[in-house]
């Protein structure tokens, strides 16, 4: 068994756990490449079907080629699709930072989703290499009532023995790649041929190596145009993956409050 | 020592693989863990650009200097208050293989985050301050690492820059914490002195360490060697669901140890169902043809109609975990409220969520004073031997035989409270199980002693196969009932056909069988009958356990005929049988019969007729208080 059946066959083990014992799941897809590889081990682990809905909480403001891909993909792979729209900027902390501002209207967004559908369990695509506060997280990850993240104070979760059962009106985070990495990704990506979103590829010398919101998301100088060279790409470079993804960086702390108050 | 299996292999773009590793990092807190994991990244040049700009930044904002552990201590709350909070994990190469990096917080709030991170890793380094020594989280850790099964630990002394790089301060914390460790059954790898923060002995022996010989941190984590793979061990799939999404039926789940294909034979445990495995399916392409093995998430479908859920155990016959409702573990804890005896509690062993109840607290020890406390209750952050009684069976392996079915975590609330390692999967009782209360009978003993004109009694007949118990007990018990008296006869041989069906002829079951025995027996006496034991029970011990059931109303009988004459009467032919290999186990010919010491009573039947052999007995029971002689006496007494 090599590297990747490894990481499949751990996120298919969280997968059928998270189903086993939660009753109302939802998995969120943001259409980039590790929801969607995330989505692909879901029709791995129940055999070709995803039997819980696949949620997009849409900012309104994506890139034109990921709308297409949902809409395509969405039919062909036989998903429950929900598209929940975002509150208007107004309605966000304006404390924030104007791009992670702009970000938090996905947090209210999947609050209003949340209340709306009843979910107990969210299954996201975070991966722990991408972003130091993401590192922490448990894979089973429990929300308070207003969906945030008590850093302070996780349950243990040890030998693959999850903590599954959220407070009333309180839900769970499953986050079944945590453990991957971005060449795991692309490595798995390619083995397996899943569809990505052309954004990936280089054009004009550049790329975007995450996709969010078209307006705080920029495109990294690259030459790969194809996921073997990307795969190099990433193992020559210190480029950190989310350099592209502004609201990272405004101030110190600000992705670590996103992701607080219940962003993923 | 017990080696460490790479966990898997990396795939690098130009196609080779490299082991992956993880290792955890553990210790007090302050003696520098995210400080040797910062100077790790950056001396394996790991750190991405710009990061080392971003912490001389930050420090210079913070007016601090420069602080290697900024780098993993991300969470604001850590950085204001100088402690790592939760456990973080950051990968770096060596010559030979990827290393997963998990840095776990020291301090004893926060040990479930230790714990959390330190189960997934395949070795540890433990680091001590050179100036503060081994402290009592260093020694916890120690036990933990001990506990979670991790036995490849590397132990770095840090912060030699404190103590002027001295060699005998080194060999003063080495000897000591090697002698801790070892106690515990963990052979430290390598003892390192370093500073972290200067760099000295993480990838280079530098000069103002040049008395050290041997290997650097960079070194000893690169020299981690392979274990026995799971694959190796006997198949087991906990099932995790059955699936009926189309006309297949698909039982999933992940092969924790062992290898199925499509035609095996399995068990369904504890149910102990019988199947074949009749697809492996997947998807895209299905069926899968060839072995899966331990690691893999399968879905398999059965040639027949069978009750299978979540929970149980898919085995091959003949390797299959034991089915009970007993076992013993041992366990740390990590709630507030401690775990006590008589708790009910939920348990998960693999997929199997079990009610059960705490039935004893064998041991209770506070791992960083390493001393016991009292025995009854294990306080948060303690460790301890329990004594679990399920509601239900359930199929369990020792976590020696099996290290992933062998273990189990404890939940309180929804969320897991502890966990630890199964000592033993028990068949029988061993302690009062504690909501058990006991019905007295309605009489009085003296009201049947007046009827029946004796105590209650243990005969306890023992001896050679075909030494004459079975006959001297019956004879024994015709006699009594003529008299008037209540005798009941207890076969070992017919309770095995019953009551003890579940037992075989292991040194364990013998014991269990005498056990039950005992217990039917001492019963019986304690409500005034006789009852009249009839059975081999070669072991003194086992015996002298039985002795101690019966409590004071218990008399050894020793049949104390030759061997040989047994052999040659040899009334069920199991003699011959032995003689032949048929019965491995037989005593008197494969194993070996202890003689009682303190019998009351011995008779040889090859110099006494049952008559007079039965005479004896009840002139033996007689002058132990257990017959009567003068009825006038007891009627003074009604």
């Amino acid at each position: 068994m090599d590297h990747l059946d490894a990481l499949e066959a751990q996120s298919i083990y969280i997968l059928r756990e998270a189903f086993a014992r939660l009753k109302k799941l939802a998995l969120l897809w943001s259409l980039g490449k590790d929801s969607n590889v995330m989505i692909w081990l879901a029709r791995k682990a129940f055999f070709g079907r995803v039997p819980f809905p696949a949620m997009h909480v849409d900012t309104g403001k994506k890139f034109p080629e990921m709308y297409a891909f949902r809409d395509h993909y969405g039919k062909e792979w036989g998903l429950d699709l929900r598209v929940e729209p975002c509150p208007p900027i107004d309605a966000v902390d304006p404390t924030l930072p104007p791009a992670a501002r702009s970000a938090a209207r996905k947090t209210e967004g999947l609050k209003l989703a949340l209340a709306k559908h009843g979910f107990d369990g969210l299954i996201a695509g975070i991966r722990r290499d991408e972003e130091a506060t993401r590192a922490k997280e448990r894979v089973f990850s429990p929300r308070g009532t207003e969906g945030g993240w008590d850093v302070r104070d996780q349950p243990p979760e040890f030998w693959d023995q999850f903590n599954a059962s959220p407070p009333p009106g309180a839900h769970l985070r499953i986050h079944p790649i945590l453990h991957w990495t971005e060449a795991d990704i692309w490595a798995y990506t390619q083995r397996e041929n899943i569809p990505i979103i052309p954004l990936y590829l280089s054009k004009n010398g550049k790329r975007y190596r995450s996709l969010g919101d078209a307006d705080i998301t920029f495109p990294v100088v690259s030459d790969a145009s194809n996921i073997e060279e990307i795969l190099a790409e990433l193992e020559a470079t210190k480029v950190p993956e989310r350099a592209g993804r502004a609201l990272d960086h405004e101030t110190e702390d600000a992705f670590e409050r996103l992701r607080v108050a219940g962003y993923l | 020592m017990n080696m460490i299996l790479p966990s898997t292999l990396s795939a690098t773009p130009n196609g080779t693989t490299r082991p992956q590793v993880r290792i955890v990092i553990v210790g007090h807190v302050d003696h520098g863990k995210s400080t040797l994991v910062g100077r790790l990244l950056h001396e394996t040049g790991s750190l991405p650009d710009g990061k080392l700009e971003m912490l001389k930044a930050v420090s210079a904002r913070r007016g601090m200097p420069f602080e290697w552990s900024f780098l993993l201590d991300a969470l604001q709350t850590e950085r204001d208050q100088g402690i790592t909070i939760d456990t973080t994990q950051i990968r770096f190469r060596t010559n030979s293989r990827d290393i997963v990096l998990i840095d776990a917080p020291g301090h004893a709030e926060f040990l479930r985050n230790m714990i959390t991170g330190a189960s997934q890793a395949d070795g540890a380094v433990l680091i001590i301050d050179a100036l503060e020594g081994v402290r009592d989280q260093t020694r916890r850790h120690g036990y933990l690492l001990h506990l979670l099964g991790i036995k490849q630990v590397a132990v770095v002394v840090n912060k030699m820059d404190r103590v002027d790089f001295s060699p005998a301060r080194f060999k003063e914390i080495s000897d000591e914490i090697s002698a801790h460790l070892t106690g515990l059954g963990v052979t430290p790898a390598a003892v390192i002195p370093i500073s972290a923060r200067d760099g000295d002995g993480v990838a280079a022996r530098t000069k103002r360490i040049g008395w050290y010989k041997g290997p650097t941190v960079v070194e000893a984590l690169d020299a981690l060697e392979p274990a026995r793979p799971l694959e190796e061990l006997a198949l087991r799939l906990p099932v995790q669901a059955i699936y009926k999404f189309d006309d297949r039926r698909i039982v999933a789940g992940r092969i924790e140890s062992g290898s199925l294909a499509s035609g095996d034979e399995i068990v369904i445990m504890p149910a102990g169902k019988i199947a074949r495995i009749r697809t492996v399916e997947s998807w895209p392409v299905t069926p899968v043809a060839g072995k899966q093995g331990a690691g893999r998430s399968v879905g398999i479908t059965l040639d027949r109609e069978l009750f299978v859920e979540r929970g149980d155990i898919i085995a091959h016959a003949g390797t299959s975990p034991r089915e009970t409702r007993r076992l013993r573990a041992r366990i740390f804890w990590l709630h507030d409220r401690p775990l006590a005896k008589g708790d009910q509690i939920l348990v998960r062993l693999g997929t199997r969520e079990g009610r059960a109840t705490v039935v004893a607290i064998e041991k209770a020890v506070d791992p960083g004073a390493l001393a016991s406390t009292e025995n009854a209750a294990i306080a948060k952050n303690h460790v301890g031997e329990i004594d679990i009684s399920f509601a239900q069976a359930i199929a369990a392996d020792p976590y020696a035989d099996n290290p992933r079915t062998g273990r189990l975590v404890i939940e309180v609330s929804g969320r897991i409270a502890g966990g630890g390692l199964v000592l033993s999967v028990d068949a029988g009782q061993r302690a009062v199980p504690v909501d058990i209360v006991p019905v007295e009978s309605a009489l009085r003993p003296d009201e049947r002693s007046a009827r029946y004109r004796h105590n209650g009694a243990v005969v306890w007949l023992t001896g050679l196969p075909g030494s004459g118990k079975s006959t001297l007990a019956r004879a024994l018990e015709r006699r009594l009932f003529s008299s008037g008296g209540s005798p009941i006869l207890l076969d070992g041989d017919t309770l095995r056909a019953g009551l003890n069906g579940d037992l075989g002829f292991s040194p364990e079951d013998r014991r269990e069988n005498i056990r039950r025995l005992a217990e039917v027996a001492s019963h019986l006496a304690r409500n005034g009958h006789i009852a009249i034991v009839a059975a081999v029970s070669p072991s003194r011990e086992d015996r002298a356990a039985a002795r101690r059931i019966g409590n004071g109303a218990f008399r050894e009988v020793y049949v104390a005929t030759p061997a040989e004459i047994c052999e040659q009467r040899d009334p069920k032919g199991h003699y011959a049988k032995a003689r032949a290999g048929a019965l491995p186990s037989f005593t008197g010919i494969a194993s070996d019969y202890q003689p009682p010491q303190t019998a009351e009573l011995s008779i040889d039947t090859a110099l006494l007729s049952v008559a007079d052999a039965t005479e004896a007995i009840e002139r033996m029971l007689a002058g132990s208080g257990v017959l009567f002689d003068e009825l006038v006496d007891l009627a003074a007494n009604i």
